[in-house]
Protein backbone atom coordinates (compact mmCIF):
# COMPACT_ATOMS: atom_id res chain seq x y z
CA UNK A 1 0.00 0.00 0.00
CA UNK A 2 1.20 3.47 -0.74
CA UNK A 3 -1.39 5.51 1.12
CA UNK A 4 -0.58 9.07 0.29
CA UNK A 5 -0.87 8.12 -3.74
CA UNK A 6 -4.17 5.92 -2.83
CA UNK A 7 -2.63 2.72 -4.34
CA UNK A 8 -4.22 0.58 -1.75
CA UNK A 9 -3.94 -2.56 -3.11
CA UNK A 10 -0.63 -4.64 -3.75
CA UNK A 11 -1.49 -8.14 -5.38
CA UNK A 12 -4.05 -10.00 -6.97
CA UNK A 13 -4.16 -13.25 -5.47
CA UNK A 14 -6.79 -14.61 -7.72
CA UNK A 15 -9.46 -13.64 -10.19
CA UNK A 16 -12.53 -15.25 -10.91
CA UNK A 17 -14.37 -14.32 -13.80
CA UNK A 18 -16.87 -17.16 -14.05
CA UNK A 19 -17.38 -16.52 -10.19
CA UNK A 20 -17.54 -12.89 -11.03
CA UNK A 21 -14.98 -12.43 -7.79
CA UNK A 22 -11.37 -11.24 -6.79
CA UNK A 23 -9.40 -11.69 -4.16
CA UNK A 24 -6.31 -9.40 -3.81
CA UNK A 25 -3.71 -8.50 -0.94
CA UNK A 26 -2.43 -5.31 0.36
CA UNK A 27 -0.02 -5.05 3.16
CA UNK A 28 -0.55 -1.27 5.13
CA UNK A 29 2.51 0.31 5.81
CA UNK A 30 4.58 0.43 8.61
CA UNK A 31 5.25 4.55 8.53
CA UNK A 32 2.91 7.18 6.48
CA UNK A 33 2.23 10.76 7.95
CA UNK A 34 -1.48 9.90 7.98
CA UNK A 35 -0.66 7.54 11.54
CA UNK A 36 0.53 10.91 12.84
CA UNK A 37 -2.46 11.91 13.09
CA UNK A 38 -4.78 9.32 13.06
CA UNK A 39 -4.02 8.88 16.21
CA UNK A 40 -1.06 9.74 18.04
CA UNK A 41 1.03 7.20 19.55
CA UNK A 42 -1.95 4.64 18.97
CA UNK A 43 -1.67 4.46 14.94
CA UNK A 44 -5.10 2.21 12.85
CA UNK A 45 -5.92 2.72 9.46
CA UNK A 46 -8.52 4.70 8.95
CA UNK A 47 -11.77 3.36 8.21
CA UNK A 48 -12.79 5.56 5.12
CA UNK A 49 -9.24 3.97 3.87
CA UNK A 50 -10.81 0.70 4.86
CA UNK A 51 -13.50 1.28 2.70
CA UNK A 52 -11.38 3.13 -0.26
CA UNK A 53 -9.40 -0.52 -0.27
CA UNK A 54 -12.63 -2.39 -0.38
CA UNK A 55 -13.65 -0.40 -3.10
CA UNK A 56 -10.39 -0.38 -5.62
CA UNK A 57 -10.67 -4.53 -4.85
CA UNK A 58 -14.05 -4.30 -6.59
CA UNK A 59 -12.88 -1.79 -8.72
CA UNK A 60 -10.53 -4.14 -10.36
CA UNK A 61 -12.72 -6.48 -10.56
CA UNK A 62 -15.08 -4.49 -12.57
CA UNK A 63 -12.56 -3.47 -14.77
CA UNK A 64 -11.75 -7.09 -15.83
CA UNK A 65 -15.04 -7.73 -16.28
CA UNK A 66 -15.42 -5.41 -18.83
CA UNK A 67 -12.58 -5.91 -20.56
CA UNK A 68 -10.43 -2.54 -19.58
CA UNK A 69 -13.32 -0.59 -21.54
CA UNK A 70 -14.99 1.24 -18.61
CA UNK A 71 -13.77 2.62 -15.72
CA UNK A 72 -16.04 2.54 -12.46
CA UNK A 73 -16.48 5.02 -9.98
CA UNK A 74 -17.83 4.71 -6.46
CA UNK A 75 -21.30 5.89 -5.59
CA UNK A 76 -22.83 4.53 -2.44
CA UNK A 77 -21.70 2.65 0.29
CA UNK A 78 -24.13 0.81 2.87
CA UNK A 79 -23.58 -1.64 5.21
CA UNK A 80 -20.21 -0.67 6.42
CA UNK A 81 -18.68 -2.14 9.22
CA UNK A 82 -15.53 -1.71 11.05
CA UNK A 83 -15.17 -5.06 13.07
CA UNK A 84 -11.68 -4.22 14.03
CA UNK A 85 -8.82 -2.18 14.67
CA UNK A 86 -6.04 -2.34 11.70
CA UNK A 87 -2.99 -1.52 12.20
CA UNK A 88 0.19 -0.66 10.75
CA UNK A 89 2.10 -3.65 8.99
CA UNK A 90 -1.15 -6.18 8.87
CA UNK A 91 -1.73 -8.07 5.64
CA UNK A 92 -5.26 -7.75 4.43
CA UNK A 93 -6.81 -10.10 2.32
CA UNK A 94 -9.91 -8.36 0.51
CA UNK A 95 -12.29 -10.37 -1.55
CA UNK A 96 -15.11 -8.54 -3.44
CA UNK A 97 -17.79 -10.23 -5.58
CA UNK A 98 -20.34 -8.57 -7.74
CA UNK A 99 -23.86 -8.99 -6.89
CA UNK A 100 -25.75 -6.94 -9.46
CA UNK A 101 -24.80 -5.55 -12.74
CA UNK A 102 -27.22 -3.38 -14.32
CA UNK A 103 -27.00 -0.86 -16.95
CA UNK A 104 -24.29 1.82 -16.15
CA UNK A 105 -23.54 0.57 -12.54
CA UNK A 106 -22.56 -2.51 -10.69
CA UNK A 107 -23.16 -3.25 -7.01
CA UNK A 108 -20.79 -5.61 -5.09
CA UNK A 109 -19.86 -7.10 -1.33
CA UNK A 110 -16.25 -7.34 -0.16
CA UNK A 111 -14.85 -8.08 2.71
CA UNK A 112 -11.49 -7.64 4.88
CA UNK A 113 -9.65 -10.14 6.53
CA UNK A 114 -6.72 -9.88 8.80
CA UNK A 115 -4.86 -12.99 10.01
CA UNK A 116 -7.48 -15.00 9.18
CA UNK A 117 -10.45 -12.85 10.92
CA UNK A 118 -13.59 -10.35 8.93
CA UNK A 119 -12.31 -7.30 9.72
CA UNK A 120 -14.32 -4.80 7.98
CA UNK A 121 -17.31 -5.29 5.19
CA UNK A 122 -19.62 -3.33 2.91
CA UNK A 123 -21.76 -3.16 -0.11
CA UNK A 124 -21.14 -0.88 -2.29
CA UNK A 125 -22.30 0.53 -5.45
CA UNK A 126 -20.39 2.32 -8.36
CA UNK A 127 -21.42 3.96 -11.76
CA UNK A 128 -19.13 2.96 -14.66
CA UNK A 129 -18.49 4.82 -17.55
CA UNK A 130 -16.38 4.33 -21.07
CA UNK A 131 -12.71 5.54 -19.73
CA UNK A 132 -12.98 9.02 -20.12
CA UNK A 133 -9.09 9.74 -21.41
CA UNK A 134 -7.31 7.13 -23.09
CA UNK A 135 -4.28 8.45 -20.56
CA UNK A 136 -6.17 6.96 -17.25
CA UNK A 137 -6.93 3.49 -19.26
CA UNK A 138 -3.56 3.26 -20.11
CA UNK A 139 -2.59 3.97 -16.52
CA UNK A 140 -5.12 1.39 -15.15
CA UNK A 141 -3.59 -1.03 -17.39
CA UNK A 142 0.26 -0.08 -16.10
CA UNK A 143 -0.84 -0.80 -12.94
CA UNK A 144 -2.86 -3.75 -13.63
CA UNK A 145 0.45 -4.92 -14.90
CA UNK A 146 2.09 -4.42 -11.61
CA UNK A 147 -0.13 -5.68 -9.12
CA UNK A 148 -0.17 -9.00 -11.43
CA UNK A 149 -3.37 -8.64 -13.17
CA UNK A 150 -2.95 -11.86 -15.93
CA UNK A 151 -1.84 -10.30 -19.31
CA UNK A 152 -3.75 -11.47 -21.54
CA UNK A 153 -7.05 -10.10 -19.32
CA UNK A 154 -5.11 -6.60 -19.43
CA UNK A 155 -4.59 -6.46 -23.30
CA UNK A 156 -7.44 -8.49 -24.99
CA UNK B 1 -52.79 -9.68 -9.06
CA UNK B 2 -50.62 -6.96 -8.24
CA UNK B 3 -49.89 -4.22 -10.82
CA UNK B 4 -46.75 -3.03 -12.01
CA UNK B 5 -47.21 0.13 -11.04
CA UNK B 6 -48.23 -1.05 -7.89
CA UNK B 7 -45.28 -3.05 -6.92
CA UNK B 8 -43.06 -0.52 -8.46
CA UNK B 9 -44.81 1.99 -5.84
CA UNK B 10 -44.35 -0.12 -3.39
CA UNK B 11 -40.92 -0.47 -4.21
CA UNK B 12 -39.95 3.35 -4.13
CA UNK B 13 -41.93 4.01 -1.02
CA UNK B 14 -39.51 1.25 0.83
CA UNK B 15 -36.19 2.28 -0.88
CA UNK B 16 -36.63 6.08 -0.52
CA UNK B 17 -38.87 6.26 2.42
CA UNK B 18 -42.15 8.39 0.37
CA UNK B 19 -45.41 7.68 1.56
CA UNK B 20 -47.06 5.47 -0.51
CA UNK B 21 -50.21 7.10 -0.77
CA UNK B 22 -48.25 9.71 -2.85
CA UNK B 23 -47.08 7.70 -5.22
CA UNK B 24 -49.51 7.37 -8.23
CA UNK B 25 -49.38 6.38 -11.82
CA UNK B 26 -48.91 10.09 -13.24
CA UNK B 27 -46.00 10.66 -10.18
CA UNK B 28 -42.71 11.69 -12.06
CA UNK B 29 -39.88 9.91 -10.41
CA UNK B 30 -37.48 12.84 -10.67
CA UNK B 31 -39.96 16.21 -10.75
CA UNK B 32 -42.72 15.27 -8.15
CA UNK B 33 -40.93 12.39 -6.32
CA UNK B 34 -37.55 13.97 -5.72
CA UNK B 35 -35.89 11.05 -6.60
CA UNK B 36 -32.20 11.94 -7.59
CA UNK B 37 -29.93 9.38 -10.05
CA UNK B 38 -27.94 7.67 -7.37
CA UNK B 39 -31.53 6.89 -5.81
CA UNK B 40 -32.84 5.88 -9.03
CA UNK B 41 -29.94 3.14 -8.92
CA UNK B 42 -31.65 1.52 -6.02
CA UNK B 43 -34.49 1.53 -6.87
CA UNK B 44 -33.60 -0.08 -10.41
CA UNK B 45 -32.05 -2.75 -8.48
CA UNK B 46 -35.01 -3.70 -7.05
CA UNK B 47 -36.67 -3.38 -10.30
CA UNK B 48 -34.25 -5.62 -11.87
CA UNK B 49 -34.57 -8.07 -9.13
CA UNK B 50 -38.26 -8.25 -8.74
CA UNK B 51 -39.02 -8.47 -12.37
CA UNK B 52 -36.14 -10.64 -13.38
CA UNK B 53 -34.73 -7.74 -15.92
CA UNK B 54 -32.22 -5.15 -16.56
CA UNK B 55 -33.19 -1.65 -17.00
CA UNK B 56 -31.35 0.12 -19.61
CA UNK B 57 -30.83 3.33 -17.96
CA UNK B 58 -27.77 4.19 -19.35
CA UNK B 59 -29.93 3.80 -23.19
CA UNK B 60 -32.69 6.01 -22.29
CA UNK B 61 -30.52 8.77 -20.64
CA UNK B 62 -28.27 8.65 -23.42
CA UNK B 63 -31.84 9.00 -25.59
CA UNK B 64 -32.76 11.88 -23.48
CA UNK B 65 -29.59 13.71 -23.33
CA UNK B 66 -29.79 13.31 -27.34
CA UNK B 67 -33.28 14.87 -27.49
CA UNK B 68 -34.73 11.71 -28.66
CA UNK B 69 -37.10 10.99 -25.87
CA UNK B 70 -38.07 12.84 -23.02
CA UNK B 71 -38.09 11.67 -19.01
CA UNK B 72 -41.64 11.64 -19.05
CA UNK B 73 -41.22 8.79 -21.30
CA UNK B 74 -39.43 6.55 -18.34
CA UNK B 75 -39.70 8.79 -15.48
CA UNK B 76 -43.82 8.97 -15.22
CA UNK B 77 -44.40 6.10 -13.28
CA UNK B 78 -47.59 4.83 -15.41
CA UNK B 79 -44.93 5.05 -18.35
CA UNK B 80 -42.21 3.10 -16.21
CA UNK B 81 -44.57 0.35 -15.37
CA UNK B 82 -45.44 -0.06 -19.42
CA UNK B 83 -41.75 -0.36 -20.05
CA UNK B 84 -40.74 -2.73 -17.46
CA UNK B 85 -44.41 -4.96 -19.04
CA UNK B 86 -42.24 -4.90 -22.50
CA UNK B 87 -39.07 -5.61 -20.94
CA UNK B 88 -40.67 -8.78 -19.04
CA UNK B 89 -42.47 -9.70 -22.49
CA UNK B 90 -39.25 -9.33 -24.29
CA UNK B 91 -37.95 -11.86 -22.28
CA UNK B 92 -40.32 -14.13 -22.53
CA UNK B 93 -40.56 -14.21 -25.55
Amino acid sequence: MNLEYFHLIDRIVELRRDERAITVEARVPQTSTIFEGHFPGYPLMPGVLLIETMAQTSGWLQIALMDFQRMPFLAAVKEAKMRSFVTPGETLTVDAAVIHEGSGYTMTEAKIKTGGKLACNATLTFRHVPFPQPELRAHMQRVAAEIGFPEQMIHG
Amino acid sequence: MTSTFDRVATIIAETCDIPRDTITPESHAIDDLGIDSLDFLDIAFAIDKAFGIKLPLEKWTQEVNDGKATTEQYFVLSNLAARIDELVAAKGA
